[in-house]
């Protein structure tokens, strides 16, 4: 049954965006076009305080994320709450590192975390190793915006089988494709504004109103306990709680804290970065981003509203198999009118349009600028640079939809959350890299290659009873099962650990003593095109290159 | 070495670390005491957003001093340029 109501709300909304995405090519222009990376790849550079706010909150709070986490709470319970400490620690600790990135890649004309890492270590190989895992750690996150697109679009009725069924989110990306290509970053930075209104207006509502239809957060409580504590069909034991339990405190500690460790990482969130147009910019928005952590924590909740209204998720007609992840669009699709409800869809659906717009800029200038500038085209210009990203932006975004289509979405998620754990490899060379050159550039490639290795080998071993899988099941290692070549520290042991957070400590460790030796050995520790001051200079500064000027190398 | 790499250390910047303090999940893992039927792991996890923003703001008022701020309208104040000053002071 398609909802037409909702879909016709929906349907202009999304009109409204691709109309903004097209106009925003002229948005605070230049007028020096967009034949540079600093214009197309950064929007350039000048974002202001407000701008910044939308266009980074629409950045790290995904669709995904706003589908995702209320469904593990609805799923497992507390664990899923881990969102909040996440974002909660993410800015203290990310507030004076960020501001160190911007202002050397400003002052050396860097685009990307590659090309930091390229000019403090003089080292083409590191940066290509930064590059191709912040591509490979993005790609399967903008397949996920798509999952979280298509949510919505089944929600509605748009619930065809095999390929027909995926057309509709196939429409919907050849029009963001198209407009991202030619007004670059400015598309999602405007489109933001819609995003996160109506992301505001959705949550707030269902906050507010959702609760007291279901006799207020006690009753709502009271039943998410009891359903929680029913013994999962497959393995027996309890399907989650409504607190942490011995076994995975832990595992909600690492998690928490391994994650905003790694999301200034990821290529898109450092695009946002860059694009600022100063310091203080920054500043103020470590400070006014917590807002959003505010709203996702209230959004996690409704994981809990929807099993106390028996929501049930929808079967994927394409995949047959239930999917969690509309666990929220079929709340919305029950409590609120339709025309609300389709309200709230289009925040869903256009809050998975322009991260995806984000990821596939920020991989499309990795690309460019440490892969084919550095070993395909070296004597590239600025023109050409932006023309391969543009091409560039298509064949990511559409390798995404590849994925959706030809793969199952579960395997997305898979990848996504394998996505976290190597992204976090890149953390010595990146962000340890803004305050010390300690580390050798051989020991960080040393420590990459073990760190990634291991905990590649780690995600291997975790098993996943409930979803019938005996590798890849999750990113919750148990520590019985943590082993060092066949050495079990803590055999027996129930307790579980976030895998990525295993990864950097061996990463690290690695990156330590091979560092001691290669020093000890007086190996050649390269170039450093950077110094000291380059790291604090700020919007007015002489040292700051000027924008869309001939870039470095 | 450390002029180098440019290090600049403020006290205030001891307060970042504050926010961490909510990763130590025994001190808050129990339902009571429930507030507007909410258990208490998930109120008092809510807390922690201002806490975190207060200390962010206060690092970021308190080193102000340090260098930086160009007010919001007009960037072409030099005397606060903190990379003119770090020039004039480093070399």
């Amino acid at each position: 049954m398609i909802q037409w109501t909702e879909l016709i709300v929906f349907g202009a909304l999304f009109l409204l965006v691709t109309v903004l995405g097209f106009v925003a090519s002229r948005w605070q222009s230049s007028g020096a076009g967009l034949d540079h990376l600093d214009e197309w790849g950064l929007g350039g550079r000048k974002f202001g305080a407000w701008i910044t706010w939308f266009l980074v909150g629409g950045d790290l709070y995904t669709a995904y994320t706003f589908v995702a986490v209320p469904a593990l709470m609805f799923g497992a319970g507390a664990l899923g709450f881990y969102a909040l400490p996440y974002t909660v620690v993410l800015y203290p600790i990310v507030f004076l590192p960020v501001l160190r990135l911007w202002s050397v890649s400003r002052v050396h004309g860097y685009v990307t975390p590659a090309d930091f890492v390229r000019g403090r270590y003089g080292s083409s190989l590191l940066a290509f190793i930064v590059a191709v895992t912040g591509i490979v750690a993005t790609m399967p996150y903008i397949a996920l915006q798509l999952v979280g697109l298509e949510a919505v679009l089944r929600t509605m009725g748009l619930n065809g089988t095999g390929i027909a069924g995926h057309l509709p989110l196939l429409v919907a990306f050849v029009i963001l494709a198209v407009y991202t290509y030619q007004s670059g970053l400015r598309a999602p930075a405007l489109i933001a504004f819609v995003k996160d209104i109506l992301i505001y207006l959705v949550i707030l509502v269902a906050v507010i109103y959702l609760p007291t239809k279901f006799g207020g957060w006690s009753a709502i409580f009271g039943a998410a306990e009891q359903k929680l504590a029913q013994p999962n069909p497959t393995t027996g034991n309890p399907q989650g709680s409504i607190l942490l339990t011995g076994n995975n405190q832990l595992q909600y500690i690492t998690l928490a804290l391994g994650s905003a460790l790694a999301l200034f990482l990821y290529p898109h969130s450092l695009t946002g970065v860059l694009a600022s147009r100063g310091r203080d910019v920054l500043k103020k928005n470590m400070v006014a981003l917590p807002a959003y952590s505010l709203l996702l924590g209230l959004l996690a909740l409704l994981g809990f509203v929807a099993i106390a209204a028996g929501s049930k998720p929808i079967t994927n007609n394409a995949t047959g198999r239930p999917d969690t992840n509309t666990i929220i669009p079929v709340l919305f699709d029950g409590q609120f009118s339709d025309w609300f409800a389709g309200v709230a869809y289009a925040a869903i659906g256009i809050g998975a349009l322009v991260p995806a717009a984000i990821m596939s800029i920020a991989a499309a200038n990795l690309w460019t600028r440490n892969i084919y500038k550095e070993y395909l085209h070296r004597s590239a210009t600025p023109g050409q640079e932006a023309r391969q990203a543009k091409l560039a932006s298509l064949v990511v975004k559409f390798g995404a939809v590849a994925f959706v289509l030809f793969v199952d979405p579960q395997f997305s998620i898979d990848l996504q959350l394998i996505g976290g754990v190597i992204i976090l490899q890149t953390l010595p060379a990146v962000a340890i890299a803004l305050y010390t050159r300690w580390l050798h550039r051989w020991a960080l490639v040393a420590g990459w290659v073990v760190g990634m290795g291991y905990g590649l080998y780690l995600l291997y071993l975790i098993p996943n009873p409930a979803a019938g899988k005996a590798h890849f099941g999750g990113s919750a290692l148990t520590l019985d099962k943590l082993t060092v070549f066949g050495w079990h520290p803590f055999a027996g042991s129930t307790v579980q650990i976030y895998v990525g957070f295993v990864a950097l400590v061996v990463n690290l460790v690695i990156a330590v003593l091979v560092s001691v030796a290669l020093h000890a050995a007086k190996v050649a520790p390269g170039a450093d095109a950077t110094e000291g001051a380059d790291y604090h200079a700020d919007e007015d500064s002489d040292r700051l290159k000027p924008v869309a000027d001939t870039p470095v190398h | 070495m450390a002029d180098r790499s440019g290090f600049r250390w403020s006290p205030w910047n001891l307060l970042l670390l504050v926010p961490l303090l909510m990763l130590v999940t025994p001190w808050f893992n129990t339902k009571d005491p429930v507030l507007w039927g909410m258990p208490f792991f998930y109120w008092s996890q809510f807390l922690w957003v201002p806490v975190g923003v207060i200390c962010v703001a206060v690092v970021y008022a308190r080193t102000k001093d340090d260098g930086v701020p160009v007010p919001d309208a007009d960037p072409d104040v030099d005397d606060l340029d903190e990379g003119a000053r770090q020039r004039g002071s480093a070399q």
